[in-house]
């Protein structure tokens, strides 16, 4: 953080009244920052020409479809990306039940933990444990319990995605500043008004954090639940490996590339969301 | 060894503070103070000057409530304790206003009044206008006049400062020092100021407190002449200079 003596450092950013020339700046600065990605990228789909056209002959060529007959052969097949679009949908639904139940247990877990160093002593160790156990393992009796339809698939996106959420929640309530709890215990602030107005904003930061890896083992929860499941309505997971088994390598390339996409874009939004609660005020040392 | 006192500061409406042959010893069996007995009354501005790790904020710590006392006794009669720590300790997501107003609205006062309350500190401390900014727009000296305020807004009978500017560079120091001789001469709060630079305890005082470390306990007690307001010309006095040499004296004999 830069300290000026008496001097403001920063101006709220959103007042910068922009000026032509300033903008430009700002879009060749943006430009610069997407021009390394976007080169990777094109090196990426060359790689992918060669095996295709290079390393892979006629016959063999069905294991790695050059990019156009992806797009081609299944973003531009109607039927093929309904059925992608349906089963993505589904996923996405599956990934967010699993995601906000996994929050709420997650931060009353964490929120419980931080309120006594005993309810900390007795729950820790089993945060831990769901962390260790391979969640895919207990697929089979979910199912077995459950049946395989929705619910099973959400319990499997809840295990797999509390433990960041658990973990960092309690590592941000545990993390405010000695002076700062001072302060409120010199207020006789009670337990409540010390969680509401100190312990949870102060945590909000790793909050964020958690809640950025949770989301994206949420949609893994989704995809690889379903891999298993493989009854019920068809997710994201099921069509993978319905286009594997029929060889619809086209159509299999896109909607692994769909279930990335899906995973991407949950990560970007729950940085963004984490930038606009607590971006103003939070200083990461890594931005 | 005393310094006699002229008639310059206002006269004492009783004490706000009264340690009486005060100890404190940890569980762990450190001895961090012993024997201290130091009086703080309305318009007082007292000192300590230590080494550090001498036990000074824990002194402050156990005027404030934050720490019992194991031996001795105590008597706060301040009704109002003002506590500004060594860091500025604002809430980084709150607004100056906001942490500001803090303290009032931990204490439940009406919304109106602390508002109005936190409208008079920030004035005082002079950062009107930096209402809506974050701590972390504002310099290392603006933030400590935010602390400053919010514990403005209590009206203090009693001030307790941790060394409030140490992590400041000099001149900011220095800025922050008179402001807060500006305050003390309006509003004639008691004071108990812990610090480890000599010239800022003789400066802002009108007693100094030496302490010696290892159990923290007091050597030398004296009283400072100067008339408030005080003015930086009197840093450069021969009786400024003089004191200045005697407190030092006195805290090296203690820490040898």
């Amino acid at each position: 953080m830069t300290l000026i003596e008496d001097h403001v450092v920063t101006s709220t950013p959103a007042s910068t009244s922009a000026t032509p020339a300033r903008r430009a700046t700002r879009l060749r600065a943006r430009l610069r920052g997407w021009l390394p990605p976007l080169g990777v990228f094109a090196v990426i789909i060359g790689i992918w020409y060669v095996i295709s056209y290079v390393v892979l002959d006629e016959q063999r060529r069905f294991l790695m479809p050059p990019p156009d007959k992806v797009i081609t052969e299944a973003l531009l097949d109607p039927i093929a990306m309904e059925r992608m679009s349906v089963a993505l949908l589904r996923s996405v639904q599956v990934a967010f039940t699993g995601l906000g139940i996994a929050i709420v247990i997650g931060m009353a877990w964490a929120i419980g933990m931080s309120q006594a160093r005993w309810v900390e002593r007795s729950l820790f160790p089993y945060a831990v444990v769901l962390q260790c156990i391979p969640i895919l393992a207990l697929v089979p009796l979910i199912g077995f319990w459950f049946d395989f339809g929705f619910v099973s698939r959400v319990i499997v996106c809840v295990l797999i995605s509390l433990f960041p959420i658990v973990s960092n929640t309690l590592f941000g309530l545990q993390s405010v500043d000695r002076g700062h709890h001072d302060l409120f215990t010199l207020h006789h602030a009670s337990r409540w008004t010390r969680l509401r107005k100190l312990e949870l904003p102060a945590a909000l930061p790793a909050i964020f954090a958690g809640l950025r890896i949770s989301a994206g083992l949420s949609v893994i929860g989704a995809i690889v639940g379903d891999l298993f499941f493989k009854q019920g309505d068809p997710g994201l997971g099921i069509v993978i490996d319905n286009y594997r088994a029929r060889l619809q390598s086209p159509e299999l390339f896109m909607a692994i590339i769909l279930a990335s996409l899906l995973g991407v874009v949950v990560f970007w939004f729950f940085g963004w969301l984490g930038k606009r609660v607590v971006g103003a005020w939070y200083v990461n040392e890594r931005a | 060894m005393a310094v006699p006192a002229a008639a310059g500061h206002a006269p004492t409406t009783g004490s706000v503070l009264g340690f009486r042959d005060l100890g404190k010893t940890f569980p762990d069996g450190t001895t961090a103070l012993e024997n201290v007995d130091l009086d703080v009354a309305a318009g007082d501005f007292v000192t300590v000057v230590g080494p550090s790790g001498c036990g000074k904020s824990t002194l402050l710590r156990i005027a404030s409530g934050l720490e019992a006392a194991t031996a001795g006794t105590m008597e706060v009669s301040a009704e109002r304790i003002g506590y500004v720590f060594q860091d500025a300790t604002l809430l980084p997501w709150r607004t100056v206003r906001q942490n500001v107003e803090l303290l009032a609205e931990l204490d439940g006062t009406p919304k109106a009044e602390r508002a109005k309350a936190a409208t008079a500190a920030i004035e005082l401390v002079g950062l009107n206008g930096f209402e809506d900014h974050l701590p972390r727009a504002l310099s290392g000296g603006m933030r400590m006049r935010v602390s400053l305020a919010r514990s403005l807004t209590l009206a203090p009978g009693l001030f307790l400062f941790d060394e409030p500017f140490g992590a400041l560079d000099e001149i900011t120091r220095e800025r922050l020092n008179d402001e807060l001789i500006g305050l003390f001469s309006s509003q004639r709060f008691g004071a108990l100021f812990i610090t480890h630079s000599v010239s800022e305890a003789v400066y802002l005082s009108t007693h100094v407190l030496v302490m010696s470390g290892r159990p923290g306990h007091i050597v030398g007690r004296y009283e400072v002449p100067f008339d408030y307001p005080r003015g930086p010309e009197v840093r450069f006095t021969p009786e400024f200079a003089a004191l200045c040499g005697e407190v030092s004296a006195a805290l090296r004999e203690g820490h040898s």
